[in-house]
Parts: structure tokens; sequence; C-alpha cells
């Protein structure tokens, strides 16, 4: 088995994709000649031409709307927006259109489509480079969220993002592209969406977390372990919807739960999770929910002392997760 | 009309639509009039632009992405005067929505009319977006988006044209300029006098039409697709028309409109003046004419009576659709 | 630019010429010294504006900052320098220390912004400026306010949604508002073909019932005439002009671009030979208005200022962790 970056896990998959099936597009900013500005797409319009590797204008709204029409015609468009932080040209594209056609045709219509944006942090992306901008879409009925936390599931989401027959949004951290390497199996598989998955099993702490997230806390569980407190990590790698069964087995398997994200806090993620958690298994706890998560600013800022207090770390994790333990 | 080779049948199908879509929408205000239905879209005014621009169209094969006022347009493209109230009331069986739309907001599968949302201008991109699946797939349609004058303004036409355009796309963009966004006249939405200037913007044909004369619209329409079919691009058609009624049944439009600028337009009534040319022209008699209202009197009255017995949708698939089934 | 005349109808100010000639010459020199400090890793990151310095100063200089407002975007260090950003403040926001006044280090380099100095702050989604330009220009308007609002952008920028709504809206309401498009033939990769299917950006105007005018970038006279033309079309009521300078540039996007994957190094080569500075510094000179020893004068008192104002944005401090949640509502100015 191969050992792949999850960058270049996600380039051989959607190579492996355009490969199985012609229908599906790729298109969006720079995503052609230049591979894309991280290079996700380097060598596809090579190897499967310009009609099918689109280099677009500079328009969002343009990219999602023109790939929900070319959904319903027949083709199977993978648009990439260049920035998760440029997402927002589109969302009434994504929230109006995409998420509701299904619905308000009464099953008539349906948009396969995946979205794929790199996000996050810790790269000196500032204000604009380094947004999460998943509970914006988590909120939204009619969507699919999800965000792998290596390449592995990389690849298997991807796969199930191209095969679902509504918009998915696939979002890919910056930091994770060339830090996360992991064996990658040639053949195709799919992981369903909607399935998290237990990354360590523990018995005093359960972190609950998804993306970049992931690896800091293996390795805050690392730390831990040696100082005697068993860690358990469950990786949601769905947003939406979420694996409600597993995020409650962890709860009432370790009794305390800290959820980790690097999105803000507040109507973050862990703000479902916890409700979802305090709702089913509440008598089963034996600390209050914890919740660690970016702080309450509009978005990351650029200068290092500042971008560094914002971001969550494997130490902030350990720390959090120390803490609760002892309670 | 005459350097125009339209065979009688066309004509009186075309005038068939026409008539229809009048009597549908008339019907639809007492409705709601009555307490029956509870908004209404109107297309009166714009039948001629409507009918003359799909029946240019390989009808049911090509795409048409219409918006709220396209009743007239729909029902060319086959949708059926009963699906049509079975929209406007809401009820489960209608192929729209299966009663989960405002009426108006057209959507039939069957036919390759594209599902349509609430928001101005969406379907501009999407109809670029169906565009750019026939170009790759080559399946030889052509994309028809239709929208207001006011809905220029939103940033989403100008993104649809110019990607459109860029890529040479094979649809047409027909802008039914009726002078008015619900109360706000077309001088204060743009600073021009003709929609069909943008299209300079974007190195593509841009087209004025009269909006009220459907075999104008025809001939511009069926210029428009062949060079879409021919891999030419995209073009603008502006089709200049008027609204008869509010803008919808909510609206008031002695509040922003002279009773004496509506009379005038009036006199141009699509309908009416189509119905004259082809009695003046002998392409059809009075007897015939009559025959064809009755036909559609019977129409509106069936497709009102089948709605009205038709149920409404059970609450327990409030929760159906959101994903595939 | 060797063959043009003297200004059409403009009484000639050598002075401002000179002043013009400075700005780009400071601005060059400003942003090569900013790639040497990404190369040793001292930032991490720029985007230039070397190429379009001659757009920028002719714009700029047009105007005047005392009622003017600009929306600039990430290209616009001659811009900002016009408007009386200083070197100094350039490089505290270049290497994102405190007293950085566009956003106190909060923002990516090149995300200008300085109350005092009319320059609107600005983001990274581009094309949102304009809409803002208008609105300062409506607020000139509806005040009678003696100024004028300008908005820039690159081409690829005006496939958005934001430039059509922003173009539209200012047009219709006649506001004292010029976009200035600098062309530079491409958005990162995506050349001018993939990005619009006409020559000229300009003939977007027509769509909006104002003038659309082309201007070559490197020649700055003739971008300075078009803008004072503009600007007063906008002071007497008359509505929004659309300026398209032709550029290019001359550095990849940014520090994280290779230009090499999508432009040849003969095209570069090749519009390298029209630099909008050196073309100016050789009219000068066969104006008799320059010489070399000027030129030397000129280079060294470039140097010193940006030297100091490296040295002193160096030595500066960052912001202090603890402000990370300031200024996320308002708060009282101390
Ligand atoms: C994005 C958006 N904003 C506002 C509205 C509310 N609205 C519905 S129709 C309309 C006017 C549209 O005018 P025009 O495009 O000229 O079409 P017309 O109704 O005249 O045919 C407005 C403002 C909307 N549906 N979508
Ligand atoms: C809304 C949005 N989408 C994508 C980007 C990423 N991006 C930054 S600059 C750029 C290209 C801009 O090209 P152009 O407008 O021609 O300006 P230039 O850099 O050439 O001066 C892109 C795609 C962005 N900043 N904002
Ligand atoms: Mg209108
Ligand atoms: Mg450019």
């Amino acid at each position: 088995m191969a050992v792949m970056s999850y960058l270049e896990a996600i380039r051989e998959t959607l190579r492996q994709e355009l490969r199985r099936d012609s229908r599906i597009i790729i298109y969006g900013e720079d995503v052609g000649v230049r591979g894309g500005v991280f290079r996700v797409t380097e060598g596809l319009q090579k190897e499967f031409g310009e009609d099918r590797v689109i280099d677009s204008p500079l328009a969002e709204a343009a990219i999602v709307g023109t790939a929900i029409g070319a959904a319903i015609n027949g083709l199977r468009p993978i648009p990439e927006i260049q920035f998760a932080d440029f997402i927002f040209p589109a969302i009434n594209q994504i929230v109006e259109e995409a998420a509701r056609i299904r619905y308000r045709s009464n099953g008539e219509f349906g948009v396969p489509l995946v979205i794929r944006a790199p996000f996050g942090g810790g790269v000196h992306g500032a204000l604009y480079h380094s947004q999460s901008v998943e509970a914006f879409f988590a909120h939204v009925p009619g969507l699919k969220v999800v965000i792998p936390g290596t390449p592995y599931d990389a690849k298997g989401l991807l796969a199930s993002a191209v095969e679902d027959e509504d918009p998915v949004l696939y979002f890919e951290h910056k930091a994770a592209y060339r830090s996360l390497k992991g064996e990658v199996p040639e053949e195709r598989y799919l992981i369903p969406i909607g399935k998290a998955d237990l990354k360590r099993s523990g018995k005093d702490v359960s972190i609950i977390t998804y993306g970049l997230m992931v690896s800091y806390a293996l390795k805050a569980a690392e730390t831990l372990e040696k100082e005697g407190i068993s860690v358990e990590i469950l990786d949601l790698r769905s947003i939406r919807p979420l694996d409600v069964e597993m995020i409650l087995d962890t709860a009432r398997k370790t009794g305390k739960v800290l959820v980790v994200h690097e999105d803000n806090l507040t109507g973050g993620v862990g703000g479902e999770i916890s409700a979802l958690i305090a709702e089913h298994a509440l008598f089963d706890l034996d600390a209050p929910i914890r919740r660690l998560a970016g702080p309450d600013v509009p978005a990351m800022p650029y200068s290092p002392p500042l971008e560094h207090a914002f971001m969550i770390t494997s130490d902030k994790i350990t720390e959090a997760a120390r803490d609760l333990a002892k309670f | 009309m005459a350097k125009v080779k339209l065979t009688p049948e066309l004509l009186k199908e075309i005038y068939y639509y026409m008539a229809l879509s009048r009597a549908l929408d008339d019907r639809m205000w007492i409705l709601n009039r009555q307490g029956r239905a509870p908004v209404v879209y109107s297309a009166n005014g714009h039948e001629a632009t409507q009918v003359g621009a799909a029946m240019a169209l390989n009808r049911g094969e090509d795409w048409i992405v219409p918006y709220y006022r396209d009743l007239a347009m729909v029902i060319a493209y086959g949708e059926t005067p009963r699906e049509v109230m079975l929209h406007l009331l809401g009820r489960a069986d209608d192929p729209n929505s299966g009663g989960r739309q405002m009426p108006a907001h057209w959507g039939l599968k069957r036919r390759h009319i594209m599902t349509t949302g609430s928001v101005v201008a969406t379907q501009d991109v999407h109809a670029a977006g169906l565009a750019l699946a026939s170009k790759v797939l080559k399946d030889g349609r052509v994309s028809l988006a239709s929208f207001g004058e006011g809905s220029t303004s939103q940033g989403e036409f100008h993104e649809a044209l110019n990607f459109a355009s860029v890529h040479k796309l094979p649809v047409i963009f027909l802008n039914e300029n009726n002078g008015y966004a619900i109360s706000v006249p077309a001088r204060k939405q743009m600073a021009i006098m003709d929609v069909a200037a943008r299209a300079q913007g974007y190195g593509i044909p841009g087209v004025i039409v009269d909006g009220n004369d459907p075999i104008k619209v025809y001939e511009v329409t069926q210029e428009a697709a062949e060079r879409a079919r021919r891999g030419e691009g995209p073009t603008l058609i502006e089709a200049k028309t008027y609204r008869f009624v509010p803008h919808s049944s909510d609206d008031d439009d002695r509040a922003y409109r002279s009773r004496e600028e509506v009379a005038e337009w009036k006199k141009r009534d699509p309908v009416i003046t189509f119905e004259k040319r082809l009695i003046d022209e002998k392409v059809m008699t009075q007897d015939e004419l009559k025959a064809m209202q009755q036909r559609i009197k019977d129409e509106v009255n069936d497709a009102t009576d089948f709605a009205e017995k038709a149920p409404l949708p059970d609450p327990s698939t409030l929760g159906r659709y959101v994903y595939a089934e | 630019m060797a063959q043009r005349e003297l200004l059409s109808g403009l009484p000639v100010d050598w002075q401002k010429l000179k002043t013009m000639y400075y700005y780009m010459v400071l601005s060059r020199k400003l942003d090569e010294r900013m790639w040497i400090l990404n190369r040793q890793g001292k930032a991490s990151f720029v985007i230039s504006c070397q190429g379009q310095e001659g757009a920028q100063v002719g714009v700029a200089l047009a105007m005047d900052p005392s009622v003017d407002w600009i929306t600039p975007y990430y290209r616009d260090l001659a811009v900002v320098l016009v408007f009386g950003m200083t070197p100094r403040e350039v490089m505290l926001g270049f290497l994102a220390k405190r007293d950085d006044p566009s956003s106190g280090g909060r923002q990516m380099p090149a995300h200008y912004g300085h109350r005092a100095k009319h320059i609107m702050t600005g983001s990274s989604p581009v094309t949102t400026q304009v809409a803002h330009a208008a609105g300062l220009a409506l607020t000139m308007k509806l005040r009678g306010l003696p100024g004028i609002a300008a908005s820039f952008l690159g081409e690829g920028s005006t496939s958005q949604g934001e430039f059509h709504e922003s173009l539209n809206f200012a047009a219709v309401h006649k506001l004292p508002l010029i976009v200035v498009v600098e062309n530079n033939g491409y958005a990162i990769s995506v050349p001018q073909i993939h990005q619009m299917a006409v020559v000229n950006v300009a003939d977007k105007a027509s769509g909006y019932g104002i003038p659309g005018v082309v201007v070559q970038g490197s020649d700055p006279l003739a971008v300075y005439e078009a803008t004072m033309a503009a600007r007063e079309r906008a002071l007497r009521g008359e509505g929004p002009t659309l300026i398209e300078a032709k550029t290019y540039r001359y550095t990849p996007h940014s520090s994280d671009d290779d230009d090499k994957t999508y432009r040849s190094r003969g095209e570069l080569m090749r519009e390298k030979a029209d630099d909008p500075i050196v073309v100016f510094r050789n009219w000068l000179m066969t104006q008799k208005q320059w010489d070399d020893q000027q030129e030397n004068t000129l280079l060294k008192k470039v140097r010193e200022v940006v030297d100091d104002a490296t040295d002193y944005a160096e030595q500066a401090p960052y912001p202090d962790p603890s402000t990370l949640m300031d200024h996320v509502y308002y708060s009282p100015r101390a």
C-alpha cells in the first residue's frame, strides 16, 4: 500500500473518479493549467482535457450555480472553491438552491454535486485564508458536510461524496495537505457519509473532533497516556449528518467528553454535539461536557502572536483533556 | 408576419397557448379573490413573449429555466392546465413541487422545465450550467433562462452571461422587460434604455424585440437557438412588454403607475391583437376561434375542478426528500 | 509613450511629473525589499505592485486625498503611498506589527486601510471593495461633500457579481465614482480569454450607460489625464467612469505562486520592455527634465527611505496576544 499525503490522496482519488466516470467534470479558479493554487488538481487537465477540467472565471456564484445546472443535465460536477473563505459569494446558490432543489421539487430534481474547498488556519492566511466554515453549512438540511482527518479517509469520503445523489461539501484542511501522511490503498473504496470512526480507544476521557484536529488529539492522547490518562478519540468525519450513535456510545463509555474544533466556539459543531449528549446521555456523564474551540473573533488574525493565540494546538488539547480527567 | 414560414397550425397553436394562459391566469385571480388560492403571479401581458420563445425551441427536449411570470411559457412547453391548477392550489400531485412551493415556481422534469426558486437571477446561472453539460455531453440541447429586467441588476445575471460567453455555451437569456420590478421603474434599475445593451460587455449579440408580437419573438429565439446549436454561444434577447396586472395578488400597482399608462399598453394586448391578426389574415375563421375559446374555457373549468378535488399533501410527508430516497 | 507630445490641454507641471516618477520608484523599491525579506524568512507573504506602478500613480495623483476616498486592492502599494501612507506604515503592515495602521497586524500584507488617509479597509474576497466605494460615493452625493471615491481591482475580479451590482448602482444614482481596472492579463494563472469574451474590460461600461476608457498603464500621463477627466465628470454629478489600464505584473501572483507554470519567460521579457518606470524615465530625459545625476540622487533617497522603513518595522513590537479578542464589537477608543 502506498504512503500518501492527504493532498495526494485527494488528487489520486479525483484522478481515479475522473477515469471511472466520464460524467465527472472539475472546475474552478486556476484548477487547470496551474493545477490549483495548492496543486491538488495538478496534471488532471493534461490527462482529461479542457472540457473536463475547466478554468472558470473568478466568480463563485457562477461556479456553483452552473454546477447545479450541469448536474441536473447529467454531469457529476466537482467544483472547487479556491479557499473556503471565498465560498460566501456562492452561498445563495448553495443554500437557497442546491440544498433545497430536491425538497422543493418533491423529489423530482436532485443535485449530485461535490464542492471541494480548502479551509482552516495556522498557515499565515489571516482573516480570509484561514476560516473554518463548516458550521454555516451544517445548519442546512439538504446539504452534507464531510471533513476527512486522514489520507485514508480523504479517499473513501471523496469517493462516497462523488457517488452521493445530493450536494456534499468536502472541506480539506490546508495544514493537513502536506503534514498528514498515511497508507492509502490503490483500489477504490467508500467510507459512508455519516459514519464516524473511533481513531483510538480509551476509558477516561473522550475527545470528539474532526479534520486536522484528529491528528492533534492523537498526539495529545499519547502524551496523556504517559501520565496514566486513557483517551478515546472519535473522528466524526461527517459533520452533517452526524453519527449520533457513536457520539452517544463514547460519551456513555468514558463519561467525560471534550469536543474540539478550530471553528469558532459559539454556534459551532461542538454545541450540537453537547446538546445531543445532554439530551440522550446526561446521566451517564461524570463531568460537564467541555468544548475547546476557536475563540469568538470573526476570523484568524495574521501576526504570528495573534495567530498562535487563536490556533488550537495539541498542547491546548492535552491541557483541556487532563483537566477534564481530573474532574 | 408574412415573411416567416409559419404554418397555420403553428400560428393557431401559438394563439391557443396565449389564450389558454390568459384564461388560466384570469381564473387564478378569481380563485384568489374567493379565498381559494393564497397568491397569484401573472403572465398577463407577457404571453406573446413567452409562447413565441417556447415554440421556437425543441419543446420538452431543450431546457427552459423559467421564472414566476412564465405561465404561458410552461404550458406551451407541455405543462397541462390540470398540473398548473394543482400547483396553484398546493395539491399533493402538483408535479412542480408537490405543494411545497408558492404558485408559479415551475419545474417539470418530464418536459425539461428546470425547478426554480424565489431568489431572482439564480436561474440564469443554472441555464448556463445546463448548457455547459450540453456542450460537454454534446447532446444538442439549448437552454433558455427567462427573467425580468429588474433581476438583471443581480450579480448572478452578470456571472451567468460572462461564464456562458467565455465558454460559448448553447444558452439563450430571455429578458421579459415589463418596465417594473414590483414598484421600481426600469430607470431606477439601470442607467440604460435597453437591457440588450448589456450584451456588449460579454461580446454576445443583444437583440431587442417587440415582446407583444409572438412571431417576432419566435423569430429571434429561433435565430438564437440556431446560433447556440452551431456552437457560437449565447444570445441576450430583450422582449419589451408590459404586465397588465399588479406584480402579484398581494400588490397594488396604483401606488406606482398611472391607470392611463396601463390603458395605453392594453391597446396592444398581445392576446387580442394576435387574435385579430389571425382573423384578418384568415388563418382562422370566427367559428374556429369560438370553438377554440370554448375548448379553453372547458379546459380551465376542468383543471379547476380537478385540482380542487385533488388531495392535499399528507403532513407526514413533511420530512421527505431532504435527501435522495 | 515616446511619441506623445505634452499633456493635452493641461499646463505641464514638471514638478508633479517628477513626483509621479518618485512614487513609481519608491513603490518599486519597497516592493523589491519585501521580496528580499520574504526570501530571508522574515515575512511569510508578499503580493506585488511591480509593473503596475504607472497606472497606480497616474490615477492616485489625479485625485485629491484631502477629500477623495479610495478602496484599493492588494496590488495598490503605489496608490496608498500617494494617498499618504508612509513607507514605515507600509512596512509595519508587511511585517504584521502592532502599529500597522491597516489592521494592527491582523490582516495579510497589502490589505491596506487608513482612516485618516481616506483609505478604506479592504479584505481578501475580491471585488467587495467596489460596492464599498459606491457606498462612499453615495454618502458624498447625499451629503454634498466635495470629493469622489475610486475603487481598484484586477480584470479577473470583474467576473464577480459585485462588479456588476456596484457599477449598476453607481450609474443609476450618478455617483461620483471611478472604477479602475488594472488589467494585467491574468487572474493568478487564468488568462483574460478564459475570464471574459471581450478584449477590453472597458466594453462593459456600455451596459451601465457610463463611459469606459482604455489607457496604457505604462503611460502614467495618459492614466492621469483619463482620471482627471473622470473625476471632473464625477464632481459635475454626471456619474461614474470605468477606467481600464492595460498593465502587466512582473512578479508571480504572490510569493506562494509559481508563474512559470502558466506564462512563458519570453512573454514576461517582452512585457518588461514596456516597464512604466523605465519608459517614463526615458521620456523625462528626452524632455530634458531628468538626468543621471538626478536619478542617482533619487535612488539614494529612496534607498534611505526603504532602509529606514525596514529597520523601523523590524524593531517594532508585535501585537500582544492579549489583544486577540479586541474590536470584535464597538468599544470607545482610548
Ligand atoms: C434576490 C431577491 N430579492 C428580492 C426578491 C423579491 N422580488 C420578487 S419579484 C421582484 C421584482 C422582480 O422584477 P423583475 O425582475 O423586473 O420581474 P417582473 O416581476 O417585473 O417580471 C422582487 C424584488 C426576490 N424574489 N429575490
Ligand atoms: C471571492 C474570491 N475568490 C477567489 C479569490 C482568490 N484570488 C485572490 S487574487 C485572485 C486573482 C485576481 O485576479 P485579478 O482580479 O485579475 O487581479 P490581479 O491579481 O491580476 O491584479 C484570486 C482568484 C479571492 N481573493 N476572492
Ligand atoms: Mg419587470
Ligand atoms: Mg489580473
